[in-house]
């Protein structure tokens, strides 16, 4: 299962939300403003380090490069395009947009 | 792999167009085949050829309708979401007794069975919003 996240975890709790229904095994892609959940010092930081034994986080590479954020992303975080992003609905058998 | 696309915002105000539009060029980079880009709610906006945004930005309406008529991609607007919102094709107008029509041609406005049809017919269906 991909789970796909857009927005900031400061705007709204749907990175808190997504994480805690995600199953174990799971993928999560942040991409436009939920990037900022995969940044060192982001609120959402802590969160997103412990979510990651459960889960593997991915982050939208152009979104954190628009947001200025490309050189904070947490360790361990997988930096995808929008190649990757099409690889990973391809390769999961469903995906939630958590809208 | 066949992928079906959901717009649910409109465009310069969300980036929800902007990556759909993005995801649908890289999966058809990759070979894959978008069976139809369905715009909803506001996203309906995304299909207005009266769209006119500064020349140093982006064409968002223009950039769709290029992708589609290059790929043969079959755009649909919902029908209700566009007449809420003053959206309508030539015949739509003159149905409704309007005096003027704003649809591109690269859209065609249906219903929302296209939308279920989209989630039957594709491998996986990928949804763009707020």
């Amino acid at each position: 299962m991909l789970h796909i996240v857009n927005k900031s975890p400061t705007e709204r709790n749907s990175v808190e939300s997504c994480l805690a229904h995600a199953k174990k095994g799971s993928k999560v892609l942040l991409i436009e403003d939920a990037v900022y959940a995969a940044t060192k010092g982001g609120a959402a930081e802590a969160r997103v380090r412990s979510a990651m034994a459960d889960v593997t986080i991915y982050a939208l590479q152009p979104d954190l490069a628009a947001r200025g954020m490309a050189d904070r992303v947490i360790d361990g975080v997988n930096l995808v395009d929008y190649g990757g992003f099409v690889d990973l609905v391809a390769e999961q058998a469903n995906c939630q947009s958590w809208l | 792999m066949k992928f079906g696309i959901l717009v649910n915002e409109g465009p310069y105000q969300h980036q929800a167009s902007d990556s759909a539009y993005l995801f649908a060029k890289a999966a058809l980079a990759k070979g894959h085949e978008i069976f139809r880009v369905f715009f909803y709610h506001d996203g309906v906006n995304n299909a207005s050829r009266l769209t006119v945004p500064p020349a140093d930005d982006r064409h968002i309406v223009n950039r769709w309708a290029a992708l589609a008529d290059e790929h043969k991609l079959d755009m649909v607007v919902c029908i209700a979401a566009a007449q809420r919102r003053g959206m309508m094709d030539d015949n739509e107008s003159k149905r409704q007794g309007k005096d003027a029509d704003n649809i591109h041609p690269s859209f065609r406005i249906s219903g929302l069975g296209q939308l279920v049809e989209a989630g039957i017919q594709c491998d996986r269906l990928v949804v763009f919003g707020d």
